[in-house]
């Protein structure tokens, strides 16, 4: 097992489920908000940029601010981590589409917003953040594996550091070869233990041979579907105050075993 | 900016780890050799581009490329079919040069499967897989059966291969931040032995030719109708190549070393760099600080020099505002193209050669540097015992990373 990092900031944000809080009401009685929005609304983005920016920068751009904020941490000196599935998939397909088609035609701007780590741009220069960031994929892993860089950099480089999973909708051909339905978004802020101030709730962990038990319950059965549910069991016992173990998939035939405090 | 460099600067000296073996297959050839060759020659190995889709007038987009041979003929062990596509095929020539796989098996062997990490970059992955099936889809719509493998259409094609393939269980991480990835592999991995996830990491890129990177380049008007000419004042753009490489990193070994890492963001554009290349600089001496080193005592920085107007004329001025004369510096992405998420790797291993043979490449096609450039800039091939050498990798979202390589044994 790793040291004890404490996690000072939680963010999340799903289809149906728009906030930490709504997660907690619904964990707790079931209950959803009614009329939830369609997609995230990110404060650090201005309006027209809001419009123009893939769903997966709302998103995790919201799951991040709701993390800091809750942490009372400054995003601009936080090195970040982005984990994603399958990255913006809107986006392969407009550019797969254009390019079987007319190829001249791509668009410079989906182009830039192609890369894998296009939420950590918008992210730093959302908020002038001029530290480390970082955007990594790892199939159903994705979020275990940010959850080890991210650790690592907590406790090699005694810093605090944010984590980011997020993942959107599957469209058209790719909805058969790279699943993901909604959209659900989970942040961290996490710090060196000795560095954060006393209460937070307190996490370590170890990669071991093994499987994860895939995520159920009610939690499960709304954002299952989703390439970021292997998070949920993580959200859902941030949610409910729940101490422990956790089991969370990493690779085949490797997990992430996680110790609540 | 004094706070995050004070930050950076106040980073105490991170132990060295040994690079114990290393290797590039590029355009130049598979395996490190054919890349010193080419440097030693001052060759450049781009052609002219027979690659992607077509445009309206039924021509390659008009420009050149550093385009791998062979790779058409030659498929993937029938184990790892299910993995079938260009991009692999490229990683897996790569993994077979210079020991490396051989090096990899051994540290499996030393350390266990779980506790040998895995930290390979890429820009695009296996997306070149996803654009042939929307060029044949079936009438319902649908990928074409035999390119319908989920595996292929994931920005984790390149670590789930490589994973399979080398049968690892530690850490697995397919790192995607553009130009940067395949050198903050070097960093996050570095993080993972020294945090005790892992006592070993095989670290490396690979990027492959795509009509994405073709066209889209092209659509932001920075792909050169003429073989790059990277710090050249008539520079116009980049010429896309592809490329592998990795390395393996331990703690014990004989070296060369990876002795300091930097890591920032500019926070300025998507597309463009800082202006004054604030990110640039903070990665460069944040790598300096980590390792305890001063500018002066760099030998050699392989620059980003990815010959676009903007971004050269940036780096140029970081360099030569932090650099003294005496440490010499080059872009060799005229010999190999820009190999985007490769690029990282591929420089690492031209900084390791100038190590290992005391040669400062120089910067291919380069004839009248641009004036932001100082007199760091090497024109054409230097002889130089190099003991301390530097690569920078700048990447889309303002990502940047620096590298400072040591020479070994001596430590």
């Amino acid at each position: 097992m790793t040291r004890w990092l404490a996690i000072e900031g939680v963010g999340f944000w799903a289809s149906g489920l728009p906030g930490f809080d709504a997660l907690r009401g619904f964990l707790r009685d079931g209950s959803r908000p009614e009329a939830p929005p369609l997609r995230p609304a990110p404060a650090l983005l201005p309006p027209n940029e809001r419009r123009r920016a893939p769903d997966t920068v709302l998103l995790a751009l919201e799951a991040a601010q709701a993390a800091c904020a809750m942490a009372g941490r400054d995003p601009a000196a936080v090195p970040s981590v982005f984990a994603s599935c399958h990255g913006d998939l809107a986006i392969t397909d407009h550019l797969c589409a254009t390019l079987a088609s007319v190829p001249e035609q791509v668009s410079p701007i989906r182009f830039h917003n192609s890369v894998h780590n296009a939420a950590a741009g918008y992210w730093t220069i959302g908020t002038g953040c001029h530290a480390a960031a970082t955007a990594l994929s790892a199939h159903a892993g994705s979020f275990a594996q940010g959850l080890v860089e991210a650790a690592a950099q907590v406790l090699v480089e005694g810093t605090e550091v944010l984590l980011v999973g997020y993942d959107a909708a599957a469209p058209g051909p790719l909805a058969e070869v790279s699943p993901s339905e909604g959209l659900l978004a989970l942040a961290l802020l996490l710090a060196p233990c000795d560095a954060a101030a006393g209460g937070h709730r307190r996490l370590r962990m170890a990669l071991e041979a093994g499987g994860a038990p895939p995520p159920e319950g009610p939690l499960a059965q709304r954002l299952g579907r989703n390439a970021m549910a292997p998070a949920l069991p993580l959200a859902a016992a941030l949610a409910r105050d729940a101490g422990g173990g956790l089991l969370l998939h990493a690779a085949p035939g490797s997990r992430l075993r996680l110790e609540l405090a | 900016m004094a706070a995050i460099v004070d930050r950076a600067g106040a980073s105490a000296p991170v132990p060295a780890l040994a690079v114990t073996a290393w290797t590039a297959t590029t355009a130049a050839g598979p395996g490190r050799g054919a890349l010193a060759g080419a440097l030693r020659e001052e060759r450049s190995a781009l052609r002219r581009n027979d690659f992607g889709p077509r445009c309206g007038n039924g021509e390659p987009l008009p420009c050149w490329i550093g385009r791998v041979a062979g790779l058409e003929e030659s498929p993937l062990p029938a184990s790892l079919s299910d993995w079938e596509c260009r991009n692999n095929r490229l990683a897996w020539l790569a993994l077979r040069q210079d020991g490396v796989l051989e090096a990899a098996t051994r540290a499996i062997a030393r350390y266990g499967a779980g506790r040998v990490a895995l930290v390979v970059g890429t820009s695009t992955a296996s997306i070149g897989a996803t654009e042939e099936g929307y060029a044949a889809l079936q009438p319902d719509g649908r990928l074409p059966r035999q390119l319908a493998r989920p595996q292929l259409h994931s920005p984790h094609s390149l670590g789930g291969f490589l994973q399979q393939a080398l049968g690892l269980g530690g850490p697995v991480q397919t790192v995607a931040t553009a130009c940067s990835s395949s050198a903050k592999v070097f960093a996050q991995a570095a993080r993972l032995l020294r945090a005790g996830f892992a006592d070993a990491a095989l670290v490396g890129g690979v990027d492959t030719l795509c009509g994405s990177v073709l066209f889209g380049f092209n659509a932001l008007e920075l792909v050169s109708p003429e073989p790059c000419r990277p710090f050249d004042v008539a520079r116009r753009g980049l010429s896309l190549g592809e490329a592998g490489g990795f390395a393996l990193l331990e703690r014990e070994g004989d070296g060369p070393w990876l002795v300091g890492y930097g890591e920032s963001s500019d926070a300025h554009h998507m597309s463009s760099p800082h202006p004054e290349g604030l990110g640039a600089r903070l990665a460069m001496r944040q790598a300096l600080a980590r390792a305890g080193r001063r500018a002066g005592e760099v030998d050699y920085i392989n620059l980003h020099g990815t010959a676009t107007p903007k971004s050269d004329e940036v780096e140029a001025a970081a360099v030569a505002a932090l650099f003294p004369a005496s440490t010499r510096a080059s872009s060799t992405k005229g010999v190999t193209g820009h190999t985007l998420g490769a690029a990282g790797i591929v420089e690492s291993v031209v900084v390791l050669l100038a190590l290992e043979q005391g040669f400062v490449p120089g910067t291919q096609n380069c004839g009248t540097p641009d004036p932001a450039c100082g007199p760091q800039l090497a024109l054409r091939n230097e002889p130089r015992e190099c003991r301390l050498a530097m690569n920078n990798s700048f990447g889309f979202g303002g990502n940047n990373c620096s590298l400072l390589f040591e020479r070994g044994p001596a430590r």
